[in-house]
């Protein structure tokens, strides 16, 4: 079943077209990946679907509801959420404090008593409240192993933790989509061996995973279906084996990748 | 008196106060450009230049009217230049350059400590009282088409597009000119195509802050000269850079003269009471960010993700 | 001597009031807001007009002021808050003039720049607080202090707080965590001008009298000192920021120096601080609050 898709989605700058009518798919429950050479309008598609920017034209449909023109808090308080290519991290706040405001929307909605009604508890049951959330968001850091950096600045985490950290707070917004993007930029091999491991943990929670990578090995592994953008357009879509084996796409793409 | 020559008159008007807001918002819109930062205490260095200006005319003005008074008016306006050039460089190398890397809120807070250091020691060394500036030759206004235009008004005119004139060749065709755009575009790639940044910063400190100097001289020659004044004088033009769009040299010229138009035109034809012309420039920036927040020339800059 | 330095603490009281609202909106959401004496100004006037002109009862004045400078807070904010912090600077120290402009020029509200005399004192029970005996007026301005205390280091330690930080550490990300940014820093606008109303309305009977001269952007400066020195994201520290800098203010009288010491001395030196804190300690005197469990929740019991 697919659950998200762009409709002939163009995103220009001026001049420039940084994405040109693309038609992209993601099928529930599986990993998705995004590839294509730098410049290709990866992270322009991802933005212009998480509602960090607005397309030229065209649509993004999610549960075939149209979201295209919606802010980014509203489409994740849909049920997308995501992670930055040069991590975003709040980074003067704890590590656990990170996952508590992944975890804000998700506290502040109480269907039986309405946004309002939920604030004001949260105020005056502030205590009962951290709590709770304290309690949800060491649960994520455990799945991640960060529970020991929990009270440290999130700044002060090495590297690796940090991408991992950002992840945890995405899924912390309980999401059905989640976009990583390039994940495991700026990782050794066994960061991210065990990053492989971690999305397909993620993906066993139910979990849609979308993610842009260079990374052609880890693509390769773990990805059930492949999307290929190159100069903004979608030139290919298919298997990990059929995209290995895609003309234009070795010429566009793996070629050069081999030189 | 015709309504033409009287619209013809607010015009005049107008665009002398717009030629002076023009020169201060370039400063602004220069060290915006490069810096991403308001320098606050912009205004402030206009008051020192002109005070400057101000004790420097007087001082070698001599007795007689006369050819030398013209040339002391222009050796005054040279020394505030001069003063406010090596004071802007000053100040950014001592409250600013460290604070380059620190959070966005820094600068800005330093900014305006400076500000307040700058006015109040003005008010401590010259006293409150305002000055003005002896007229250095007969103001006796001339008419020509029932428009009334006194000889400073094109006074003003004339050093207005000189300064105008000559920063847009010197930006556009010099090879510093080309470095501070450079800079302004990209600081860390400009530092690896070897252009030196601190001195490109420090360069366009010193012309926005000369420029700064400049209106301050002519604002003693047509208004008044007075400690705090750089506050409600460096906001104006302020507004002016964003309403021109601010970062754009352009922009800044076209910001200043339309703001002193907008003033002008809207006490005389609107019938905004005199008291409240200074809200004038305010609702003219919430109206620009609301409808144009990137400015008439400015572009669309968006953070990147 | 001792009336000197229970005047101090009073005025202490009254801007550490302006100061926890400048650090919820400076210190938490990082917004850069130059109209604290604007919304001070509003407070005192309302308060001033309600009670000279209709009598109104000083305790029935004071959440109108509040909710009034709230309201304005909200106006003045929705335009410029979507915009990034420098305009936001820009724009509320416009607003402030124009508040100050106003005042001046709107006579048949303000009295113009003579402003309004004879405000009737505060009454508790029955008995009338006189700014006079000070010690009466200082227990009423600190009661008032120690609750916004209360309720502003809840809010920061709350979902609300937490929000607020993420808001300012990283925008773009908070928004993708959900959280709508621009209503936040609407919120946090409006809390922050609310308090500066009530402490306008301290201010008012504490002087029994208000003049648009009264509320210049030195204020908003004083007040932001304050945050800077005790420390931005710290309520307890831009209460000690408050005593402070108003030591420094009274300084020269307290010490019978005034003949000496020229009024802009101080001035001078609130501009100093700004500018050396900033390169040398950002984090002002106690800095940030310490992350973690809040000390407050490990009070009651400690951990689970």
């Amino acid at each position: 079943m697919i659950v998200l898709e762009t409709k002939k989605l163009t995103r220009a700058y001026g001049g420039v077209v940084a994405v040109s009518e693309v038609d992209f798919q993601v099928k529930d429950g599986l990993i998705t990946g995004l590839i294509g050479p730098n410049g290709a309008g990866k992270t322009t598609l991802f933005n212009n679907m998480t509602g960090l920017d607005t397309p030229t034209s065209g649509q993004v449909f999610y549960n075939g509801e149209e979201i295209t023109n919606k802010s980014a808090h509203r489409i994740c308080r849909l049920g997308i959420a995501r992670t930055f290519q040069n991590i975003r991290l709040f980074k003067e706040l704890s590590v656990l404090e990170n996952v508590m405001v992944g975890l804000h929307f998700k506290t502040g909605k109480d269907p039986l008593k309405g946004r309002l009604k939920a604030a004001v508890d949260s105020y005056l049951h502030v205590r009962t409240e951290y709590d709770a959330t304290h309690e949800k968001a060491m649960k994520w850091l455990e799945f991640f192993g960060l529970s020991e950096f929990a009270d440290e600045l999130a700044r002060n985490l090495p590297y690796g933790h940090q991408r991992e950290l950002e992840i945890a707070r995405a899924l912390a917004t309980d999401p059905q989509i989640l976009f990583l993007d390039e994940p495991a930029a700026g990782m050794n091999p066994s960061e991210t061996e065990s990053l492989m491991n971690t999305i397909r943990r993620i993906r066993d929670l139910g979990v849609t995973v979308v993610l842009i990578e260079h990374d052609m090995k880890l693509v390769m592994n773990i990805c059930d279906t492949i999307t290929v953008l190159n100069y903004g357009r979608n030139i290919a879509q298919g298997t990990p084996e059929e995209i290995r084996n895609n003309e234009q796409v070795i010429e566009a793409y793996l070629g050069k990748e081999e030189e | 008196m015709g309504s033409i020559s009287e619209f013809f008159q607010h015009l005049m008007n107008g665009l002398t106060l717009g030629g002076i807001y023009a020169l201060i918002a370039l400063g602004y819109t220069m060290v915006y450009g490069i810096l991403k930062f308001i320098n606050f205490a912009h205004g402030d260095i206009l008051m020192v230049g002109s005070y400057i200006g101000l004790f420097t005319f007087n001082a070698i003005r001599g007795q007689q009217m006369g050819i030398w008074t013209i040339v002391a008016f222009f050796i005054a306006m040279i020394a505030g230049m001069l003063f406010s050039a090596v004071l802007g460089v000053l100040i950014e190398r001592i409250a600013y350059k460290p604070l380059r890397r620190a959070t966005r809120l820094a600068p800005l807070l330093s900014a305006i400590g400076v500000s307040f250091i700058l006015s109040n020691t003005a008010a401590w060394a010259w006293g409150t009282k305002s000055r003005k500036l002896d007229y250095p030759f007969d103001n006796t206004p001339f008419t020509i088409g029932g428009v009334a235009i006194t000889p400073h008004q094109i006074l003003i005119l004339v050093v207005v597009i000189i300064m105008m004139v000559s920063l847009k060749l010197f930006v556009d065709r010099s090879r510093i000119g080309k470095a501070m755009r450079a800079t302004s575009l990209d600081q860390d790639t400009a530092k690896l195509m070897g252009i030196k940044a601190d001195q490109i910063i420090a360069i366009t400190f010193a012309i926005g802050s000369a420029l700064a100097a400049t209106a301050g001289f002519l604002i003693a020659l047509e208004i008044k000269v007075y400690p705090s004044m750089g506050m409600m004088t460096g906001l104006k033009a302020f507004v002016a850079a964003v309403v021109g769009g601010i970062g754009n040299i352009s922009g800044a010229m076209l910001g200043g003269i339309l703001l002193g138009l907008l003033e002008t035109f809207g006490v005389a034809l609107l019938g905004i009471p005199y008291g409240m012309r200074d809200t004038i420039a305010f609702v003219a920036l919430i109206i620009i960010l609301l409808i144009k927040p990137e400015g008439l020339l400015g572009k669309v800059e968006k953070e990147k993700v | 001597m001792i009336n000197f330095i229970l005047l101090i603490l009073i005025y202490t009281g009254i801007y550490a009031l302006m100061a926890i609202g400048q650090n919820l909106i400076t210190g938490y959401v990082g917004l850069l807001s130059l109209t604290q004496a604007g919304f001070f100004a509003i407070g005192s006037y309302v308060t001033a007009i309600l009670s000279v002109t209709y009598g109104i009862d000083f305790w029935i004045t004071v959440p109108i002021a509040g909710i009034l400078a709230a309201l304005f807070g909200v106006v003045i904010g929705l335009p410029t808050l979507r915009l990034s912090g420098d305009y936001l600077a820009i724009a509320t120290l416009g607003f402030g003039e124009i508040v100050r402009n106003i005042l001046n020029n709107w006579d048949s509200l303000t009295n113009g720049p003579m402003g309004i005399q004879r405000i009737p004192m505060i009454t508790v029970f029955g008995m009338k607080i006189s700014p006079y005996a000070k010690w009466g007026f200082l227990v009423v301005v600190w009661l008032f202090v120690l609750v916004a205390f209360v309720l502003f280091e809840r809010l920061a330690n709350s979902r609300m707080g937490r929000a607020l930080e993420a808001v300012r550490e990283d925008e773009i990300a908070a928004s993708s965590m959900g959280i709508n940014a621009t209503r936040y820093k609407v919120w946090a606008f409006a809390l922050g001008a609310g308090i500066a109303g009530v402490a306008g309305s301290l201010q008012s009977t504490f002087i029994l009298s208000v003049t648009p001269g009264v509320f210049t952007f030195m204020v908003s400066i004083m007040v932001l000192c304050m945050v800077v020195l005790g420390g931005m994201g710290n309520f307890a520290a831009v209460i000690l920021g408050a005593f402070i800098i108003q030591f420094i203010s009274y300084f020269p009288q307290l010490v019978g120096l005034s003949n000496i010491i020229p009024p802009q001395f101080k001035q001078i030196l609130f501009g100093l601080i700004l500018v050396t804190m900033m390169i040398w300690r950002p984090q002002g005197i106690l800095g940030r609050k310490t992350r973690g469990e809040p000390a407050i929740f490990k009070r009651r019991g400690g951990k689970k």
